[in-house]
C-alpha cells in the first residue's frame, strides 16, 4: 500500500496539532503512510491519545535508534531491511475483522483444522455467541496488526483487582503503573530492535496482579499480523506484585505472504517478593514457503526482572514459525533466592533461521536458574542456541544448570551452540551440557516396523526429544504444541 | 533470502575471527622497530619470504591489536600492551644454567634452545635423532631448506583474520623446524626450549615461528618448554604450523611457565591428513597474560585430534585458552579436556569451538572444560561452541565452574590432614583428569611435577 499524498497531508495535519483535543476523530486512516520519522512517532502517539511523557519517551528512543546500528553478531543472514519501506501503524477498520470462520483464508483454516485446538479460541476472537461461556480457563487479549481488538473475561478479573487490558488502554486508565514500570526492565537504549519498538510500539497487553492474588485463569494474548507491508511492534508489560501468581500465554500467527514482514516486540516482566510469572509462547508466525520466500522476521526482546526475594520467572517457548528468529528471553535475578527458568523448543525447517537462547544474570544470593533448550533443525535451516549465564561477585551460592540438545534431520541443515558462561563467585556452581545428534536409526526402525509412517515416526521421536520442555506448557498449549511439532517437520523426511 | 545456507557455510571461516574490533592506532609502535632491522632479517633474498613479511606487515598496519569488540577477544584485553614500548630483544649471550627437560639422565638431545626467539647452537643438540630426521633453526633452514619452508610456512596460519599472526609474519626470522620423513619413528622426545630473558630497563619482544612436519606414517613426540628468567616485561608472540601426514602421529606437549612480567601469545595451527593424529596438550602456569590459540583441522578422513590442557593461575594472572577444532572430512574424532584452577584475583578464559563441515559425516566430537575457583576474586569466562553442518554426527560439550567440594575437604580434614594439604590433594586429583590425556608417561610425570611445584608454592 503506497502512501497517498492525501494521507501524508493528513498525517502532517494531525501531527502539527498533536496537543489539541479531539483530533483523532478527524482521521479515517487505517494505515500510517510508509516510512519512519519523528512525525510518524508523533502520529502513533496522537492516534493513541497518549500523554506527553510517553510521546517524549518515544521520541527519545527514536533519536537514540537513529544513532544505532543493526546487530551483526547473530548467526542469521538476510538482505538489509529498508526501515522506510514499511507501515508503522495499521489498525483494522471497525467491523472489518473476520466475523466468522467462513471469512478466514481457507489455507489458514486447513492449518487450524490440522491443529484441531485453536478453532475454539478463534471463535472467541470472532465473538461467536456462546463460545465465551464454553471456555472457562483462558482470558484472551487479541492483537490484530497493531491494535488490541478484544479482551475477554475482563470483568471477572477486575473483581479480583487484576488488570488485564491492552497497553494503550492501561496508558489511559492506569498511567501511574505504566509510567513506573515501562522501560524499567528493557530501557529505551537497550538494543536496535527494542529501541525501535520503544519509538513506534502500537499495542500489546498489560497485566497487573495485585499483592497476594493468584490469577485464577490463564491469561493469553493472540497476536496476528494481517495487513501487508506492516511491521508489528507490540509491547507487553506484566507486573506481579508481592506474592502474586500469573500464567501468561502468547500465541502468534500471520498469513502467507511473499514479502518479509518485520515483527519487533518487547516483553517486560516484573516479579516482586514471592511472586511468580510463568510466560509461555507458541510462536507460529508464517515461516516462508519451502523455497524460503516470505515469512516473518521475528526480532524480539523479552526480559524479566526478579526484583523481589523468592520471586520466580519461567519462560517456556515453542518456536516453530518465522523466517528468522532472533530472540533471547532473559531473567535478571536481583532478589535473593529468586529463580529463573528457560525452557525452549525451536524447530527450523526449509530455509528458516533461528538464533535464540537466554540470558541468566545472577545478582542476588542463592539465585538459581535452569536452562533446557531443544533445537531441531531440518531441511536447509540454520539454528543457533546462544545463551549467557553470568554470576556476579555478590551472588553467593548461585546455581545454574544448562542443557542444550540439538537434533539434525537431513544433511543440509545446521545446528550451533554458543553458550557464554561467566562466573565471578567461587561458591556459584554452573553446569553446562550440550549434545548434537541425529534421529536414531534404531528408534526410526522400531516405529516403522510397527506400521507407523516415517513422517509420524519422526514426529513421535521429536516429540519425545522435546518432552522435557513441552511438559512445562499449560495443558491447552501443550496439545497444540505437540501437533505443531509434527506439522513443522512435514516434508523433512523421505 | 534465496540461499541462506550457502551464506551460512561461508561463515565457517570468517565469522569467528572478523577484523571488526581492531585498533589500527596501535600498529605503528609495534612495526617501527622493523624499519631499523629491515634487510638485516635472514633470508631477505627469498622472494616468497619477502612477500610473506610484507603482507603480514601490511595486514597488521591496517588492523593493529585486536580489541574486546572482536568476538574472539571479548574476554582478553590487550589494551595494556599498547601502552608498553617493546623493542626487539637483542641477541643475548646470557648463560643459562639449568634448562627444563623431560629427558632421561645421560641423554644430551635432541633439543633446540631459543633465547628471546633466537637460536642458541651452544645450548642445543640433535643427538639421538634417527637418520633422515631434520631438526634445525629456521634461520639456518632458510639457506639449506628454502623449498621446504616455502611450501609450508604461512600455509596454515592465516594472517588475514589474526592480527598477531600477521605481526609474527612481519618479523619472521627464527624458530625451530622439524621434519620427520615418511615412516620414521622418533623414539626420544624432541625438546624445544624457549627462554625469555628480558631486562628490567627495557620491555622486549620476540616473534618465534615454529614449523613441525610429520610425514606419512611417521611418529614423533615434541615437548615445548617456555620459561622466563628475571622479572622484566617480555612479549613472546609465537606462531606454530603443524603438518601431520597420512597415518602419522604427532604428540605435541607444551608447558608455559614464563615469569611474572611475561606476555605469552601463541597460535598453533595444525592440519591432519587421512588417518593421522595430532595430539596437543598445554599446561599453563606462568606469564601475567597468556593466550594459547590452537586450531586443529582434520582435513583427511578418519583423522583424530586431541586438544587438551590445564591452567593454574593466581595473583593477577590472566590465562586465555582458545581452541578451534574443524572437522572437514568424514569419520573424524576429536577430544578435548581442559581443567583449570583459579586463585586470588586471577582470571581464566576458555573458548572452545568444534566446527563440523557439511561433508564431515560420522564425526565424533567431545569437549569438556571444568574450572575450579579458589577465591572470591577469581573469575572464569567460558564459551564452548558447537557449529554443526552435518547430520550424522555425535558432538557434545560439557562445562562446569565451582569451588572445592566441602564434603571432600571435610572427609580429608576429619582424617587429620591439614587444610592446605587437603586442598592440594583435591586440586591435584581435579587436574589429573586432564593430565591423563597425555599418552607419554614420562611427560605426564614431568607435568605432574610442575603442578606439584605450583601447589607447593600455594601453601
Amino acid at each position: 500500500m503506497a502512501a497517498q499524498p492525501e494521507t501524508v497531508e493528513q498525517v502532517r495535519a494531525v501531527t502539527e496539532q498533536k496537543y489539541k483535543y479531539g483530533f483523532t476523530t478527524d482521521i479515517e486512516a487505517d494505515v500510517a503512510p510508509k516510512g519512519l520519522n519523528e512525525d510518524i512517532v508523533r502520529f502513533i502517539s496522537a492516534k493513541k491519545e497518549e500523554p506527553e511523557w510517553l510521546l517524549e519517551w518515544r521520541l527519545k528512543a527514536f533519536r537514540v535508534w537513529q544513532t544505532m546500528e543493526e546487530p551483526q553478531w547473530a548467526a542469521v543472514s538476510f538482505p538489509p531491511i529498508d526501515y522506510q519501506d514499511a507501515h508503522y501503524y495499521a489498525a483494522p477498520k471497525k467491523k472489518a475483522g473476520p466475523k466468522s470462520l467462513d471469512e478466514v483464508d481457507p489455507e489458514l483454516l486447513k492449518t487450524y483444522e490440522k491443529l484441531g485446538i485453536p478453532l475454539r479460541e478463534q471463535e472467541i476472537l470472532a465473538g461467536v455467541e456462546g463460545s465465551e461461556g464454553k471456555s472457562p480457563a483462558i482470558a484472551v487479549d487479541a492483537v490484530f496488526d497493531s491494535v488490541s481488538v478484544a479482551t475477554t473475561f475482563k470483568a471477572k478479573l477486575e473483581e479480583m483487582g487484576i488488570i488485564f487490558c491492552a497497553i494503550s488502554e492501561a496508558v489511559q486508565k492506569h498511567p501511574e503503573l505504566v509510567k513506573k514500570y515501562l522501560g524499567s526492565v528493557v530501557p529505551y537504549t537497550d538494543n536496535y530492535y527494542a529501541t525501535l519498538n520503544c519509538a513506534v510500539f502500537t499495542d500489546g497487553s498489560f497485566v497487573y496482579i495485585p499483592k497476594g492474588v493468584r490469577c485464577p485463569m490463564e491469561l493469553s494474548t493472540y497476536f496476528r499480523i494481517n495487513q501487508a507491508n506492516t511491521g508489528q511492534f507490540e509491547r507487553t508489560l506484566i507486573i506481579a506484585d508481592e506474592g502474586a501468581y500469573v500464567s501468561y500465554l502468547e500465541g502468534c500467527t500471520a498469513p502467507q505472504r511473499d514479502e518479509n514482514q518485520l515483527h519487533a516486540a518487547v516483553v517486560e516482566l516484573v516479579a516482586m517478593d514471592d511472586a511468580t510469572i510463568k510466560y509461555s509462547t507458541v510462536q507460529n508466525w508464517y515461516p516462508g514457503n519451502a523455497e524460503g520466500v516470505g515469512g516473518i522476521y521475528n526480532f524480539v526482546t523479552k526480559r524479566g526482572a526478579c526484583r523481589g526475594r523468592n520471586s520466580k520467572i519461567s519462560w517456556t517457548q515453542v518456536e516453530t514459525g518465522s523466517a528468522i528468529t532472533w530472540k533471547y528471553p532473559s531473567c535478571i535475578l536481583q532478589g535473593d533466592n529468586s529463580v529463573g527458568e528457560f525452557y525452549s523448543v525451536a524447530i527450523t525447517n526449509n530455509f528458516q533461521q533461528a538464533d535464540t537462547g537466554t540470558k541468566m544474570i545472577h545478582i542476588g544470593k542463592n539465585t538459581r536458574s535452569t536452562i533446557v533448550s531443544k533445537g531441531i533443525s531440518a531441511g536447509k535451516a540454520q539454528q543457533t542456541y546462544r545463551g549467557l549465564v553470568k554470576i556476579l561477585p555478590k551472588a553467593e551460592g548461585a546455581r545454574n544448570h544448562t542443557q542444550c540438545d540439538s537434533l539434525l534431520i537431513g544433511d543440509k541443515c545446521g545446528a550451533h551452540t554458543v553458550p557464554y558462561i561467566e562466573s565471578r563467585n567461587r561458591s556459584a556452581r554452573i553446569e553446562h551440557e550440550a549434545t548434537t545428534a541425529k534421529i536414531s536409526e534404531d528408534q526410526l526402525f522400531y516405529c516403522r516396523q510397527r506400521g507407523i509412517s516415517e513422517e509420524d515416526a519422526v514426529s513421535l521421536i521429536v516429540n519425545g526429544f522435546c518432552k522435557e520442555v513441552l511438559k512445562e506448557l499449560p495443558m491447552e498449549f501443550a496439545v497444540e504444541a505437540q501437533k505443531l511439532v509434527g506439522i513443522s517437520l512435514e516434508g523433512s523426511v523421505g | 533470502m534465496t540461499a541462506p545456507n550457502t551464506q551460512a557455510n561461508s561463515r565457517l571461516h570468517s565469522m569467528t575471527y572478523s577484523t571488526r574490533g581492531a585498533d589500527p592506532a596501535t600498529a605503528p609502535a609495534f612495526l617501527a622497530p622493523l624499519d631499523e632491522m629491515g634487510a638485516g632479517l635472514p633470508g631477505s633474498g627469498l622472494s616468497w619470504l619477502t612477500e610473506l613479511r610484507a603482507a603480514g606487515r601490511e595486514r597488521f598496519a591496517a588492523v593493529g591489536l585486536p580489541t574486546i569488540k572482536n568476538e574472539s577477544w571479548r574476554y582478553t584485553n590487550l589494551r595494556d600492551l599498547a601502552k608498553v614500548s617493546f623493542q626487539p630483544a637483542a641477541p643475548a649471550a646470557a648463560t643459562i644454567d639449568l634448562l627444563p627437560t623431560v629427558r632421561a639422565e645421560g641423554q644430551d638431545g635432541p633439543r633446540l634452545v631459543f633465547v628471546d626467539g633466537r637460536f642458541r647452537a651452544d645450548l642445543s643438540s640433535v643427538e639421538g635423532l634417527p637418520p633422515g630426521v631434520e631438526l634445525l633453526s629456521l634461520a639456518a633452514a632458510l639457506s639449506t631448506h628454502g623449498e621446504l619452508l616455502a611450501d609450508h610456512i604461512g600455509r596454515l596460519a592465516a594472517a588475514d583474520d589474526r592480527p598477531l599472526v600477521a605481526l609474527n609474519s612481519a618479523y619472521l626470522a627464527d624458530g625451530p623446524v622439524l621434519h620427520v620423513p615418511a615412516g620414521v619413528q622418533v623414539e626420544r622426545p624432541i625438546e624445544l626450549v624457549f627462554v625469555s630473558v628480558g631486562t628490567e630497563a627495557q620491555a622486549t619482544s620476540c616473534h618465534p615461528r615454529s614449523l613441525l612436519i610429520a610425514k606419512a606414517g611417521s611418529k614423533a613426540v615434541v615437548v615445548e618448554h617456555h620459561v622466563g628468567r628475571g622479572d622484566g616485561t617480555t612479549l613472546s608472540n609465537h606462531v606454530t604450523e603443524v603438518f601431520v601426514g597420512e597415518g602419522a602421529t604427532l604428540h605435541h606437549y607444551k608447558s608455559q611457565r614464563e615469569g611474572g612480567g611475561a606476555i605469552h601469545l601463541s597460535h598453533i595451527a595444525a592440519t591432519v591428513a587421512t588417518g593421522g593424529c595430532y595430539d596437543n596438550f598445554i599446561l599453563t602456569t606462568g606469564a601475567k597474560l597468556s593466550r594459547n590459540e590452537v586450531v586443529s583441522r582434520l582435513d583427511g578422513t578418519e583423522a583424530r585430534t586431541h586438544v587438551s590442557g590445564g591452567y593454574l593461575v593466581r595473583g593477577t594472572q590472566h590465562a586465555d585458552t582458545t581452541t578451534v577444532i574443524v572437522h572437514a572430512k568424514p569419520n573424524g574424532t576429536s577430544r578435548e579436556v581442559y581443567k583449570g584452577v583459579i586463585d586470588d584475583t586471577a582470571r581464566a578464559v576458555f573458548q572452545g569451538k568444534i566446527t563440523v563441515c557439511p561433508d564431515a559425516q560420522k564425526t565424533d566430537g567431545y569437549q569438556l572444560n571444568r574450572a575450579l575457583l579458589l577465591s572470591d576474586g577469581a573469575e572464569i569466562d567460558s564459551k564452548p561452541e558447537l557449529e554443526i553442518h552435518a547430520d550424522d554426527v555425535k558432538c557434545s560439550h560439557g562445562c562446569t565452574a565451582g569451588e572445592l567440594d566441602d564434603d571432600a575437604l571435610f572427609y580429608l580434614r576429619a582424617r587429620g590432614i591439614d587444610r592446605d594439604t587437603a586442598q592440594g590433594l583435591l586440586i591435584g586429583a581435579f587436574l589429573s583428569e586432564s593430565l591423563e590425556e597425555i599418552a607419554e608417561e614420562s611427560i605426564r610425570d614431568a607435568f605432574q611435577g610442575i603442578i606439584a611445584g605450583w601447589l607447593e608454592e600455594q601453601k
